[in-house]
């Protein structure tokens, strides 16, 4: 990286007119272009070999699987129209991931707050750890699928569920990342607050958000990714439109190559989720040292 | 009759460790006059942090009491603006913003914004700090960190100024540089000050008392010298002072002949 940035500088130093400057720039987008492809390589080598494994593997007649060339020929409809939309269920996966996403935002956003709360909450107050934190370890085993029939029972609708059991899946890491965050301000900061007569409104937004925001970030990355899990496995329960009903679907239908290519889509969505998340993370604390 | 500025009355401080009671402090009284530069010297664990923090109101004193310009101190606040050893900067904020935090927190109601932006530069300049106004802690050397740390107490314009060992940390040389700093502000702004230090030179050469305590627990104050040497001091004509040297060599006798750490020993 530092050579492609000093090539670049002693490239744009030399090009006096305008043209050779024009020059120098492309070079150095050049280079730059050269060096990100470089970066990509292992990763473009690594999926070639696994796509052609796979091809190899699932080439047979007898297969249960399709390969990979026969899952873009089937889904060819799908990939290059992912808006079409049919009415009812019948709709392109676009639909259906913002159906999903939607609930994963309706739901992680009542839970990141209501966890950085709570967090808060027991990692002020030694009371409230001692009362509240042996249950959020107890309940934050229970498998996000166990609540479903609970919050079906309280709710009566489907869409509340779903995103109930997002909450509910999701919080727990929010919660005791941010306790452990709050908890492990240093007593020092503490007693710059105290001194300075900090409100405790003041102290929370100029002292301990600041100061926790690598832990509350590390908790809401963990329940994002939870969040991303559980949706998927509730919404083929619960049925309508959505990224996890399709896979019910396609796999009552027996159409495998639907499914596969919905299982890349989750997986590139959980990631550009946790990226995102991650994103932010680093933007807010990026004011802050480890 | 006249009060003094500050005084400590009987003060006592007992922990209660697992059901045990520890009596860390006992009897401490203290009277300092304004603009006066007290510190406090004795060995490890003997209490000066807790006398300190005691001033400051950072921790209640469990007998006596402390008043500062006829009013009891029972809570911390910024004219009691303190240093504390490791400059406890929040790392997230700039040099500059550290100590605007505390500008805008004590002058929010009695400064304009402009006023209160000259006045954060004018205290870091004091401390010979405006050229690094906007680095972050973690790009500011040990010294450079303490010099904000000053500067964001001096910003407070404290009743007094209270230092806990704000040179430990730092090398031989930065020390002396920062030590001149202080002595200078001190000198220029007649500031009340009360500097826990380790370090006999330090002792001296910065103050105008010396109070020495006994070793813990219930340690107390042994005995309170009077360093009577003309201001501005300079450490190298000091250095072959006769008194100097008279000041240095009973303050070491106290702490090594008469309250040797027993452990140390
Ligand atoms: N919160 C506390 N609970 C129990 N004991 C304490 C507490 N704070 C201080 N002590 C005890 O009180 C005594 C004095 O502590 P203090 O920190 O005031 O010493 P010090 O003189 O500042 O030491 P040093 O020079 O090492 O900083 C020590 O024996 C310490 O163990
Ligand atoms: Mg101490």
């Amino acid at each position: 990286m530092s050579t492609i940035s000093e090539n670049s500088v002693v490239a744009r130093v030399q090009g006096g007119g305008g043209l050779s400057a024009l020059a120098a720039t492309l070079q150095s987008a050049l280079l730059q272009a050269r060096a990100k492809l470089f970066d990509l390589l292992p990763l473009i080598v690594a999926l070639v070999t696994l796509l052609g494994i796979w091809e190899l593997a699932c080439r047979g007649a007898g297969s249960s699987l399709p390969p990979p060339s026969r899952v873009v020929t089937d889904t060819w409809e799908l990939i290059i129209d992912p808006f079409f939309d049919n009415g009812g269920v019948d709709k392109g996966l676009f639909w259906h991931l913002a159906a999903s996403l939607k609930r994963v935002a309706v739901g992680f956003t009542l839970s990141a707050i209501t966890g950085i709360a709570l967090g808060v909450l027991i990692g002020q107050s030694s009371l409230a750890f001692r009362g509240l934190d042996p249950i959020f370890q107890v309940l934050r085993t229970v498998p996000p699928l166990a609540w479903l029939p609970i919050s079906l029972a309280a709710f009566r609708q489907a869409d509340p569920s779903a995103i109930f059991v997002i909450f509910i899946t999701s919080i727990w890491p929010i919660i005791l990342n941010t306790a452990v965050g709050v908890r492990q301000i240093p007593q020092d900061y503490r007693n710059v607050a105290r001194v300075l007569r900090l409100s405790p409104l003041e102290f929370f937004f100029r002292i301990m958000l600041p100061s926790s925001v690598p832990f509350i970030f590390t908790g809401l990355k963990i329940g994002i990714g939870l969040s991303w899990l559980a949706i998927v496995a509730a919404e083929m329960l619960i049925g309508g439109v959505g990224i996890g009903f399709f896979i019910w679907d396609a796999w009552n239908s027996s159409l495998m190559s639907e499914i596969i290519l919905a299982l890349v889509y989750v997986g590139l969505v959980g990631f550009l989720l946790d990226r995102v998340i991650t994103l932010i993370g680093n933007r807010i604390a990026g004011r802050k040292v480890g | 009759m006249t009060h003094p500025y500050l005084s400590l009355e009987n003060v006592g401080m007992d922990f209660r460790v697992g059901g045990r009671v520890f009596h860390a402090v006992t009897d401490v009284n203290l009277s300092i006059d304004r603009g006066q530069f007290v510190s406090i010297i004795g060995h490890s664990g003997c209490g000066k942090s807790t006398l300190l923090n005691i001033v400051a109101g950072l921790t209640r004193c469990t007998a006596g009491g402390v008043i500062l310009d006829g009013q009891e101190v029972n809570s911390p606040g910024p004219d009691r603006a303190v240093v504390f050893q490791n400059h406890s900067l929040l790392p997230w904020l700039t040099a500059y913003q550290n100590v605007r935090l505390a500008v805008d927190k004590v002058f929010g109601s009695s400064k304009s914004a402009a006023e209160r932006h000259d006045w954060t530069l004018h205290n870091l300049r004091l401390v010979h700090m405006d050229h690094a106004v906007d680095k972050r802690p973690d790009e500011l050397s040990g010294g450079m960190k303490q010099r904000v740390g000053i500067a964001r107490a001096l910003a407070m314009e404290p009743k007094v100024l209270l230092m806990d060992e704000p040179f430990g940390a730092l090398d031989a040389l930065t020390r002396a540089h920062l030590q001149d700093t202080v002595m200078e502000i001190q000198t220029r702004l007649n500031s009340t000050v009360i500097m826990i230090t380790h370090d006999v030179d330090e002792a001296v050469l910065l103050s105008d008392r010396i109070v020495m305590m006994t070793n813990g627990p219930s340690a107390t104050i042994g005995e309170v010298l009077t360093v009577d040497l003309p201001r501005p001091r300079r450490r190298l004509d000091l250095s072959d002072d006769a008194r100097y040297i008279g000041y240095r060599a009973s303050v070491l006798r106290f702490l090594y002949e008469r309250h040797a750490k027993p452990e140390a020993a």
